[in-house]
């Protein structure tokens, strides 16, 4: 027995949707935390931090993400004793993998501010947290925007694989509905469509936030 | 007691020693001009005088302190020493006024208003009060250059270092940067400069220190050193750069 696709399914669709969007943000927010302080320690002149840090980074980069989803969601089952919700496991899983890539990003980002900065700073005579704070990170937030909104459109896209362990979102509602209507070209690239719409606009974003930053600062014109 | 100490100072980078046994005292009001071939450790005798690197023999005193290693002694310490340096090094991302108000508001815990206040004032000090809300890109080098010289005096130092702060720039716009060196001289702030602008030596400078192979070469007021030289290294360094031509 199969129905068509119509209006209820693509309302089931966009109600998926938002799981794509939330599961996205949170992995977003979460790794940026985390990203922040992996890219800290990755600066910071005590080996030990940097190391750990590099450590997490490399492990995390190293694998694939269905692994890391795969051992977190059966971890946290053997763990606890109990076959659990799919939600903490991709939740988690992401956003461990959204720390380490945007750390490295931002590591790149901070170490890209020329040593005179420091130095300019250091001399002021700002602390080594002040430093951060007031000279280094804003400068280095600017360079980082193209590759971290770069991250966020390949992480909104990677979320897909969350289908795999029976996270309802967009792609697994595809499935779903792919099922009952045997019409995958139509499901499909519909589909495609609404992670296009959620992705580009992010790109635009970027490239506007880029320009206004120039502007203030200034930058491309000369007196 | 002089105000700055150098004893012996001792500096190498590997085995390559950049600094050996330099002594120099510099006095209250005294304007130290410092001069010498590149290589000669002239920007690495600046950098040794306000941490910015660790001196490996010697001691340098600070009002009769020895300066700290490291970490929030130095930092105190660092307060009261201003330095400007060659590379363009405002920051982009903050206005002229912010530029200003960083150190005394963060550093300081001067209240933002009041900080206001004293950039001004030290905008005025290198003709540029109309560039309060500039950003340094919108700047000329000459101009960011006056602004980095305004940065470093909003925190009220007793002792300001300047590192060849004209050699990056057009040679149009290394007169304008002189003239406020030359004020600043004139209103006895402790200075001490390297510098290749041998005419400002000459005019401005207390004592001339020219530097060679690490060393305190020759020392004393310009105007003897130019005319008599000693040592024949100064003599064809005088030569080279009075006489680029010849």
């Amino acid at each position: 027995m199969s129905r068509d696709f119509d209006w209820a399914a693509f309302l089931f669709l966009l109600g998926a949707l938002r799981w794509t969007i939330v599961l996205s943000l949170i992995a977003f927010v979460g790794g940026s935390l985390g990203g922040l302080i992996l890219a800290v320690a990755r600066t910071s002149r005590y080996v030990v931090l940097r190391g750990l840090a590099g450590a997490y980074i490399g492990l995390i980069q190293g694998t694939p993400v269905l692994m890391q989803l795969f051992i977190v969601f059966y971890g946290l089952a053997v763990m606890t004793g109990v076959r659990i919700d799919p939600w903490p496991a991709v939740t988690l899983a992401f956003t461990m993998y959204a720390a380490a890539f945007l750390g490295e990003i931002w590591r790149g980002a901070i170490e890209a501010i020329p040593r005179q900065q420091w130095e300019a700073a250091a001399a002021l005579p700002l602390s080594p947290g002040a430093q951060m704070r007031h000279v280094i990170l804003p400068q280095a937030f600017r360079i980082a925007i193209p590759p971290t909104v770069g991250f966020l459109v390949q992480l909104i896209k990677g979320t897909s694989i969350a289908s795999i362990i029976g996270f309802v979102e967009l792609t697994r509602a595809g499935q779903l509905i792919v099922n009952v209507t045997f019409q995958p070209m139509i499901v499909y690239p519909i589909i495609a469509v609404l992670y296009f719409a959620l992705c580009w606009p992010l790109s635009l974003a970027a490239l506007r936030l880029e320009g206004r930053i120039d502007a203030a600062l200034g930058i491309g014109q000369r007196p | 007691m002089p105000l700055l100490a150098l004893a012996n100072v001792r500096k190498a980078f590997g085995t390559h020693v950049v600094l050996d046994d330099v002594s120099l005292d510099v006095e209250t009001g005294e304007v130290v001009a410092v001069i010498g071939r590149s290589g000669s450790g002239k920007t690495t005798l600046l950098r040794c005088i306000n941490g910015l690197e660790k001196v490996d023999g010697g001691s340098i005193q600070f009002e009769g302190n020895p300066l700290p290693a490291d970490g929030a002694a130095l930092r105190a310490v660092r307060r009261h020493i201003g330095i400007v340096f060659q590379s363009l090094n405002l920051f982009p991302h903050h206005s002229v006024e912010r530029n200003i108000t960083l150190g005394p508001t963060v550093t300081n815990k001067v209240p933002l208003a009041e900080a206001k206040a004293v950039a001004l004032d030290a905008l005025r000090e290198v003709d540029l009060e109309d560039k309060l809300h500039a950003f340094p890109t919108q700047l000329s080098g000459g101009q960011q250059q006056r602004v980095a010289i305004a940065r470093a005096l909003a925190m009220k130092p007793r002792l300001m270092l300047f590192d060849e702060i004209t050699s990056a720039l057009d040679p149009e716009l290394v007169g304008e940067v002189v003239k406020v060196l030359e004020r600043l001289a004139a209103s006895n702030m402790t200075m001490v400069l390297v510098t290749h602008e041998m005419g400002f030596a000459r005019r401005t400078a207390d004592t001339l220190v020219f530097m060679h192979k690490g060393r305190v070469w020759e020392k004393g007021p310009p105007k003897e050193l130019f005319a008599a030289p000693k040592t024949k290294e100064l003599e064809s360094f005088i030569r080279a750069v009075l006489e680029p031509n010849d």
